[in-house]
């Protein structure tokens, strides 16, 4: 998982590549969503496949309360034959694999631990449990993340996305001045 | 041609679980290229000193709009069968506050949670495990929740029609305000850029 990186004993240097120009990235972005919506009629999500997995470990270790909750038992009726056979969950794993492929070829697949330079590891895992964990609530509340909500509803100018959108950059802005001290 | 295949019948549900990996790798490979596998690299946005979380996701928006919107145009795709979710106005404005709030406090939004993640990023991993205690907690609560979550219903409703204006007028909206933002975004990161800029995959010191 780790590739070296220090030149310090000569040899070829095998820094990670530089990122991709963002317009590109997000030309590429776009046709693959764009792909999506002409293949499917759908767009792009993340968050959905999350709920999918949740709901199939809940209805596993507590049938009795899935049974009797919505939330769940819409999850657990979707997909093809059974609730992870279903498309977000499969676009999810494409996610991984995409990433990882991507990754390989930039020579960034390594273990680390991403955090500004003034917070601890133990401070950074707590800070990502929490945002984690509001993460899933948001997204569940507004029916969508930043990938369902605000990039796919935002191309098919659907009004509630634009709104989510707007609301995410504010929140996102309002709580980095106190959270400047783990980032910068 | 018949667009979107699917709605017209030209493949099934096995086969469409192959078309959802296929558009996730590539999902996954730009998410990835574009450095949204790093957390440092995403929160730069909120500190204006790297704004590529905006520039590339309205890359992307507007991309896929004039796409659709030309093919739409040309006749090729049958927009009446493009999914546009429902709006729930207060829910999400709500939603949208929580998951803003969540990203600079967590770094990653799902989508690139899972990209950090297969680079091995371990915050990622604990952030994702965030990701399933905040669902499970939603969707225990949610027999109290449900009544929020779904009220203020507006249906399938678009920014053309908000607006009272047609679609090819917003269209031509977003995109003036994308190339806006564009030069925007440029003129906020030489102003902010007096600190560290964000790292290009090095190991954060």
């Amino acid at each position: 998982m780790s590739s070296p990186t220090d030149t310090a004993h000569g040899g070829t240097p095998r820094a990670p590549a530089p990122y991709m120009n963002p317009y590109l990235a997000g030309i590429g972005l776009g046709l693959v969503l764009l792909a999506s919506y002409l293949a499917m009629g759908r767009g792009l999500g993340a968050s959905g496949a999350f709920s999918s997995a949740c709901a199939v470990v809940v209805g596993a270790v507590a049938p009795a309360h899935a049974a009797g909750n919505s939330f769940w038992q819409d999850y657990l009726q979707a997909g093809v034959g059974h609730p992870l056979k279903e498309w977000l969950v499969f676009e999810v794993l494409g996610v991984l694999a995409g990433g990882f492929l991507s990754g390989v070829i930039a020579r960034r697949v390594r273990s680390v631990v991403e955090k500004g330079p003034r917070i601890s590891t133990g401070g950074r895992f707590a800070l990502a449990l929490v945002g984690g964990a509001l993460m899933g609530i948001g997204a569940k509340l507004a029916r969508g993340c930043t990938s369902g909500q605000a990039l796919s509803g935002g191309a098919v100018l659907s009004a509630g996305s634009w709104a989510f959108m707007l609301m995410v950059f504010a929140g996102a802005y309002g709580a980095a001045w106190f959270l400047r001290r783990q980032w910068r | 041609m018949n667009l979107p295949l699917f709605k017209f019948g030209a493949f099934g549900d096995e086969a469409s679980l192959l078309v959802a990996f296929l558009i996730g790798i590539g999902f996954g490979f730009f998410l990835e290229q574009a450095g949204f596998g790093s957390a440092r690299k995403l929160t730069g946005q909120f500190y204006f000193q790297d704004m590529a979380v905006f520039r590339v996701m309205f890359t992307a928006i507007v991309t896929a709009l004039l796409g659709l919107f030309y093919l739409g145009w040309a006749g090729v795709v049958d927009l009446s069968m493009v999914y546009v979710s429902n709006t729930y106005l207060v829910p999400q404005i709500v939603g949208g506050l929580l998951l803003g709030v969540g990203f600079t406090i967590g770094g990653y939004c799902p989508g690139t949670s899972v990209v950090a993640l297969a680079t091995g990023k371990l915050d990622a991993l604990v952030f994702v495990a965030g990701i399933f205690l905040g669902i499970l907690a939603i969707g225990m609560a949610w027999p109290g929740l449900e009544g929020f979550a779904s009220s203020t219903d507006l249906g399938r409703l678009t920014l053309p029609e908000v607006l009272h204006l047609p679609f090819g007028a917003v269209v031509f909206l977003v995109v003036l305000m994308a190339l806006g933002g564009f030069w925007g975004a440029g003129a906020l990161e030489r102003r902010f850029a007096d600190r560290d800029p964000a790292d290009r995959g090095e190991e954060p010191s």
